[in-house]
């Protein structure tokens, strides 16, 4: 058994939105190296409690690495500094006893800190409710395997599906863009013969909302494939814009008309 | 209380389209007028809030996670069983059916079982539509691979992500709708009553856990989508957050709890590490497809490295006591005989409690890279959690609380002891009997959400006045969500000294010890003493810092935490009256020479469904027969 760590944790505290924030420091005593980074905090959190203080409140749910519900930013990296590992993931022998570790909520205007370390990413949803899906009401199908789909294709589909939204590349990007988050999607469905019908619509719809959300823009820095936790790849970026400037090119506003009846 | 389970007649392969259509039908203008409230976004919850609104009800979906896709179900790994038969193997909607029953160990609802079968076909042409990446073959065709309890290939799978692509896919269907105005969504809200007026739900009430809002909702139908409460055993694979709450108040109001022993322990999951351990994580029961279960021979050996165990030395004790099935034998049994060669001292890892899954023979036989195709996301989790590499050394499991088949007791319709409350998925009780076989929570939650609730639901509301819907401000709403705001504030009067988690872990330790994987008398009845014990402490001792009226997370799990404090309680009842093992429930007192469970079909052939009769009164234990008209009941055999 290894040694057991001493740390200080200095954490983004931030009552709600309208309040403003401010870093206090915690230590964290006698931390085993086989525990995983929010369970160090649950330890954090029951002293706290036990103090009748208010414990850091942060976000978290399947601690398995695939809900995407984990969201903070650990020593200035999402997800802490283990590649392709959420927070939830990360365990305590990533750490040097006597370390300093500085906890933020994910920054970016889009997402408001909700308290401490939690923060609000509905705009998320609202992106894929203005186009990421296919749209195929329940029962409508056809049998499943009437569409054959090129094991290749189908690879990259899922490569780009295991996006978890977790926006840790909102938050690893100075402009604090969406764009590898709603590439992912746009991908995924794009790379199916099912995702065809709707494919230039839903890059434009997907796209006006993201705008919609104030989330910058994209000026290739590369830091959102770093942070992403899934292996999400920039090129959907580039896939996504060749979709889209196709899809403005080629706008028609829709025919609006009455039917016979 | 009586247990209508409202089969219909004829035979079993016309049962269900027979159903469709005797249900009456709402008129497609009629439907705006009626608004259903779902509660949970998982595959049964997303799937049915989209598809209702599909059909034109009005929608309001309720979760407590902060978006509707992460629910739980994004956690399952491994597949989706489907009848489909596209590799000739011998499957079928009856052989599908049968695995099911059987797997359960004939304690479900044969028609339930046989309807979920027959839909089975129907979500993987769903999922497909949607584009859920399925796993496929250079051809372009769908590729399955084999799970327990089965001898066939049936699961449809997307990598080690089968869950997160289904629930993508509903998640969705369900933003589509919240789009086009047909759902409202409230995720971080938790439901904490239903509204129950004259017997009938009308409505629940939630708290924002943002602004600590307690709000009332009302609905002419509500449908529970809760999942199960596999964390009433601390340790789980479950997400932190999941509850029973949903389910345990809709019982003290009326809705009865079937089967609460039914609690499944998933014989692959990554061992506790410490005292720390928060939560368990599962390993695919897919791997057991190429990996090898084994522990030493000898008690000597546990302390050697696995590489220096020769091949001799070693006990591959399911291929050794289940020849035919080996490595995939059913979850329930599998997770015994770990159990089992641990406690004879031939467990491994640092605390003993742990066996080998090991993949040296297939990485032989196939190669590293096909080992990493199928696996290798989950290799890299086990890497990350344990700082082990698994295609070098065996992965060390353990079983752990996984699933519950227990939930609210319904009828065919999915519908509760309360007229007008559903309840869907792994929250009900009706299709894995006493164990579940894998790739079936999945298939069964969609089930439940897509093809089910859409049709039975419409046969309930067509009996409904349009328009005569409860409002918002009528006395008995107002009364019930007083006792919310109550409770809340009974909480916080308390200031003692120790946390939740505290109250949670230590009811954790009981039911682990005396509920979990063998249970016999003299443990349930010395469960059923400390349960009440720390259920008093817990109100007398227990601290939440702050207000309920900003983000609380220590309220939030403290109302979690009292909830699975009565629910262990009624859960060790229900295992002490039911004197027969049966699946996953296993009672010491109750096995075969060579340790197998035992059933009793003479006195237990039934679903024990436990009515609330207030605080301080002993619940009531209510039985609905199971008769088994297609299959025979017969033990079962894996050997």
């Amino acid at each position: 058994m290894s040694k057991h760590l001493n740390l200080t944790l200095h954490v983004w505290r931030q009552k709600n939105t309208s309040c403003d924030g401010k870093f206090v420091e915690y230590p964290a005593e006698n931390v085993s190296p086989d525990m995983s980074f929010l369970e160090m905090l649950d330890v954090v959190n029951e002293g706290l409690i036990r103090k009748g203080e208010d414990p850091i409140t942060f976000d978290h749910d399947c601690r398995e690495g695939i809900c995407g519900t984990c969201s903070m930013v650990i020593n200035g990296r999402p997800h802490g500094p283990k590649e392709r590992t959420t927070t939830c993931q990360l365990h305590m022998r990533s750490f040097q006893d006597g370390e300093s570790i500085t906890l933020e909520p994910w920054r970016a205007e889009a997402f408001p800190v909700l308290r401490d370390l939690m923060v609000d990413r509905t705009a998320f949803d609202r992106i894929i409710a203005a186009g990421g899906f296919i749209s195929v009401p329940t029962g409508s199908p056809q049998d499943a395997n009437a569409l054959p789909i090129p094991k290749e294709n189908a690879e990259l589909a899922m490569d780009a599906a295991a996006c978890i939204g977790c926006g840790a590349c909102v938050a690893a990007c100075p402009n604090a863009s969406a764009m590898l988050f709603v590439s992912a999607k746009i991908n995924h469905l794009g790379q199916l013969p099912q995702g065809q019908p709707e494919r230039y619509s839903r890059v434009r719809d997907m796209i006006a909302q993201m705008d919609a959300e104030e989330f910058g823009t994209c000026t290739n820095h590369g830091e959102c494939e770093i942070a992403c936790p899934k292996g999400i790849k920039m090129e959907n970026i580039a896939r996504m814009n060749r979709d889209f400037l196709k899809a403005s090119l080629t706008y028609r506003p829709a025919v609006v008309g009455g039917g016979a009846g | 209380m009586e247990l209508k389970s409202q089969i219909p007649d004829g035979p079993i392969e016309k049962k269900w389209d027979k159903h469709k259509f005797d249900l009456k039908l709402v008129n497609p203008a009629n439907k705006r007028k009626y608004k259903v409230i779902v509660v949970g976004s998982g595959l049964a919850g997303g799937a049915a809030a989209a598809s209702l609104a599909e059909l034109g009800y009005e929608v309001e979906c309720y979760c407590y996670q902060d978006s509707p896709r992460r629910a739980h179900s994004i956690a399952a790994q491994g597949g989706i069983n489907g009848a489909k038969n596209y590799h000739g193997d011998g499957d079928s909607v009856r052989r599908l059916f049968y695995d099911t029953v059987k797997g359960g160990d004939f304690r479900a609802r044969e028609a339930n079982v046989h309807r979920l079968a027959e839909v089975s076909n129907n979500i993987i042409d769903q999922c497909v539509g949607q584009g859920v990446p399925f796993a496929r073959e250079y051809g372009g065709l769908l590729d399955n691979r084999s799970f327990g309890g089965a001898q066939v290939s049936r699961t449809f799978y997307a990598r080690g992500q089968t869950g997160q692509q289904l629930l993508l896919g509903a998640y969705q269907a369900l933003e589509r709708q919240i789009g086009l105005g047909a759902v409202k969504m409230f995720s971080r809200h938790e439901m904490l009553e239903v509204i129950v007026v004259d017997g009938v739900a009308k409505g629940i009430v939630t708290r924002n856990m943002v602004t600590g809002k307690i709000e009332s909702h009302v609905a002419d139908a509500v449908c529970l989508a809760t999942g199960g409460y596999g964390n009433v055993f601390y340790l789980s694979t479950n997400a932190k957050g999941c509850n029973g709450t949903a389910i345990w108040r809709a019982y003290k109001k009326g809705a009865a709890f079937a089967n609460p022993c039914f609690t499944q322990i998933h014989p692959t999951c990554i061992p506790v590490t410490g005292d720390h351990q928060s939560k368990l994580t599962l390993m695919s029961e897919s791997l057991r497809n190429d990996g090898r279960i084994w522990v030493p021979k000898r008690k000597e050996d546990c302390g050697k490295p696995a590489s220096q165990i020769p091949e001799d030395d070693r006990d591959y004790y399911l291929e050794r006591k289940y020849p035919s099935f080996g490595n995939l034998a059913p979850r329930d049994i599998s997770s015994r005989a770990a159990k089992q060669a641990c406690d004879e001292g031939r467990g491994i890892g640092a605390t003993g409690r742990g066996v080998y899954l090991d993949f040296d023979d297939s990485i032989k036989r196939l190669g590293q890279p096909k080992i990493e195709e199928r696996y290798g996301n989950l290799f890299e989790m086990y890497e990350r959690i344990t700082d082990e590499n698994p295609y070098k050394t065996p992965m060390r499991i353990y079983p752990a609380s996984h699933y519950t088949m227990g939930g609210l007791w319904v009828d065919y319709n999915l519908q509760s002891t309360i007229p007008g409350l559903f309840v869907l998925g792994e929250a009900n009780f009706s299709d894995h009997g006493a164990n579940r076989l894998g790739a079936s929570a999945l298939m069964q939650g969609l089930a439940d959400g897509y093809f089910v609730i859409p049709y039975t639901i419409g046969g309930y509301l067509a009996g409904i006045k349009p328009g005569s819907r409860i409002k918002v401000d009528d006395p008995a709403v107002k009364a019930t969500e007083q006792t919310v705001s109550d409770q809340i504030s009974r909480l916080f009067a308390i200031k003692g000294k120790q946390t939740p988690d505290h109250f949670h872990r230590e009811l954790g330790k009981v039911m682990w010890e005396y509920s979990g994987m063998g249970r016999n008398e003299a443990g349930l009845k010395k469960a059923l003493e400390l349960i009440p014990q720390i259920r008093e402490e817990f109100w007398n001792n227990l601290c939440i810092p702050g207000t309920g009226e900003e983000v609380n997370q220590s309220l939030e799990m403290a109302g979690r935490v009292a909830d699975f404090l009565e629910l262990g309680e009624l859960l060790c009842l229900d295992a002490l009256n039911r004197r027969e093992s049966c699946g996953a429930h296993f009672r010491e007192e109750w096995q075969t020479g060579e340790g197998e469970a035992m059933r009793d079909d003479e006195s237990f052939c039934h679903v024990a469904a436990w009515e609330y009769k207030g605080e301080g009164s002993a619940p009531v234990r209510h039985t609905e027969q199971l008769a088994f008209e297609s299959l025979h009941l017969a033990t079962r055999n894996y050997k």
